[in-house]
């Protein structure tokens, strides 16, 4: 097979097999007929008529505010925090041990004391959630990309006299910029999740929720819209912060790309 | 923070070392960070015992503590237990054994990574979370919705380390076996494999915290047998204690889960050298 036409296969496979899969799909709900497994395309109507934009007001932005929100407090505390403990040893030695139980700890075994503690199943309970297990990828990514900056960058920062606030702002923070994001592209997976779940463990709004009264109601066609909602929620966040990323650390690619040659 | 930097945070590390003597390095971290957890656990019980929140709303500690060792003593805790750990283990082996194959198959193919690009493009980001109320009506609630759910969640990283591991593995050293006229299968088990290794463990090491995870949610969400269901039964009696003992109990599972796999991931990168690159 000449070079070409290798290609061409390979890009016809690309766009074949996604829409066999889909056809499959749809071919299979019809034929099976079982109302657990509505058909794709009735199952995308309903995706329009529910959420192109009926109700996107009312629960997709309150689902998207609560992500948006946990997701920022996160990477702010996580940098905030990871900066310093990744330039203090001891620093390290004192809090790694609260990171890693945080950390391997199943978020869900939290669900229920988070309200209890909280005395809310609103935002404040939400929020603060999502944001709790989100620090920890930005954190620990933080700390890793502090601790492997270049000493030969710190050295010639200081003797440029670049000292303090100014230092972390140059040299420290570019310099882990690419772990941090990193860090952010797992949090932000995992703030859909714990989305997902604090929605379905007691609320009265957001995607979770209709997940939740669908399933109660026996709503098929909404709960598998709900589904696929989430599908593409999680599917556009992430390549929106793919895009960020690429802008922010243009730099950062141009100069490895510079460095290699 | 003080100005000196990381210089200054790896110049401390190595004078410890020379000064004070191997033992002495080694052990004042060890006590700080015993002290560090020593002050949590303080805090935790003077918080809960002079009410700056109300011990009906954070038990202190040492009442969470007690609790747990007594629930430690019943039956049921253990049983909930081993169904919760009978979970998590079928959920990461199954995805284990149906990852690490697949991962190796379109690691392996150009085409075959193409092909399948988009699908696993979109059905990887999509939160297992959302897959219960469907489990909930289609297997119920059963071992094997949890375990579904917990395979599902274990998949993908494990998927994705698999066909990065295949595909970093030193050219080289591939034509160099093909030219010794290394058949297909022995190249695969004698040279991908072995360089895939690394990989494989760090996503193992991701996919069993995923699989626990997983493995409570579906016990808590859908009342499966395990941990999750009895937190889940003790909340809505509202007895608080049962519920922090609990997530105690699920805490310390999870830290031994994660400590035993990234032992694991060590000793496979120790042989490795090269760098790894973490996906998820």
């Amino acid at each position: 097979m000449s070079r070409r036409t290798y290609h061409a296969a390979a890009i016809a496979a690309e766009i074949a097999v996604p829409l066999g899969i889909v056809a499959a799909w749809q071919l299979w709900t019809v034929h099976a007929q079982d109302p657990k497994f509505p058909r794709l395309s009735t199952i995308l109507v309903q995706f329009r008529e529910l959420w192109l934009f009926s109700q996107f007001g009312l629960h997709v932005v309150p689902s998207l505010e609560r992500i948006g929100l946990g997701f920022g407090i996160a990477v702010v505390l996580g940098v905030a925090l990871g900066i310093p403990l990744g330039l203090s040893r001891w620093g390290r030695i004192l809090a790694m041990p609260h990171i890693e139980w945080w950390r391997a700890m199943p978020p869900p075994a939290l669900l229920p004391i988070s309200i209890v503690l909280l005395h809310s199943i609103g935002n404040r309970q939400k929020v603060s959630f999502i944001a709790f297990f989100c620090l920890f990828p930005v954190l620990l990514n933080t700390i890793d990309g502090v601790r492997g900056i270049d000493p030969t960058m710190i050295e010639t920062a200081r003797s440029y006299g670049l000292r303090g606030f100014a230092r972390i702002r140059r040299i420290v923070l570019p310099a882990a910029l690419p772990q941090i994001f990193a860090g952010m592209r797992t949090s932000l997976s995992l703030a859909v999740i714990m989305m997902v779940l604090t929605e379905y463990f007691s609320s009265t709004s957001g995607v979770g929720y209709v997940l939740l009264i669908s399933k109660n109601t026996f709503q098929l066609a909404p709960m598998w819209a709900a589904i696929v909602l989430i599908g593409v929620l999680g599917y556009v966040l992430n390549l929106l912060l793919i895009l960020v990323e690429r802008r922010v650390l243009a730099w950062h690619r141009g100069w490895r790309a510079a460095a290699a040659q | 923070m003080s100005a000196s930097g990381v210089a200054s945070a790896r110049s401390v590390s190595e004078e410890t070392r020379f000064t004070a003597g191997a033992i002495g390095a080694r052990v004042a971290p060890l006590l700080a960070a015993l002290a560090s957890v020593a002050v949590f656990l303080a805090v935790w019980e003077l918080v809960s015992r002079r009410g700056l929140i109300s011990e009906q709303d954070l038990p202190a500690m040492s009442t969470t503590f007690r609790e747990l060792w007594s629930m430690m003593h019943t039956r049921d805790f253990w049983s909930a237990f081993v169904e919760t750990v009978r979970g998590w283990a079928l959920g990461l082996g199954i995805a284990t054994a149906l990852a690490v194959p697949i991962g190796i198959v379109l690691g392996s193919s150009q085409f075959a990574l193409r092909a399948f690009r988009v699908p696993v493009e979109f059905l990887r980001p999509i939160p297992s979370a959302a897959l219960i109320p469907l489990l909930f009506l289609t297997l119920g609630t059963t071992l094997k919705s949890e375990v579904f759910l917990a395979t599902f969640g274990a998949f993908w990283p494990l998927l994705v380390q698999t066909i990065y591991g295949v595909r970093d593995v030193d050219p080289v050293a591939l034509d160099t076996a093909r030219s010794f006229g290394v058949g297909r299968f022995e190249r695969l088990y004698r040279i991908k494999l072995p360089s895939a290794i690394p990989y494989i463990a760090t996503g193992l090491r991701i996919s069993s915290a995923v699989s626990l995870i997983l493995a409570f949610t579906a016990e808590l969400f859908m009342g499966t047998g395990g941990l999750g269901q009895i937190m889940n039964v003790s909340e809505s009696f509202g007895l608080t204690e049962q519920v922090y003992a609990l997530a105690l109990a699920t805490g310390f599972l999870g830290l031994a889960i994660y400590v035993a796999f990234a032992a694991i991931e060590r000793r496979a990168l120790r042989w490795h050298p090269s760098q790894r690159l973490e996906a998820s």
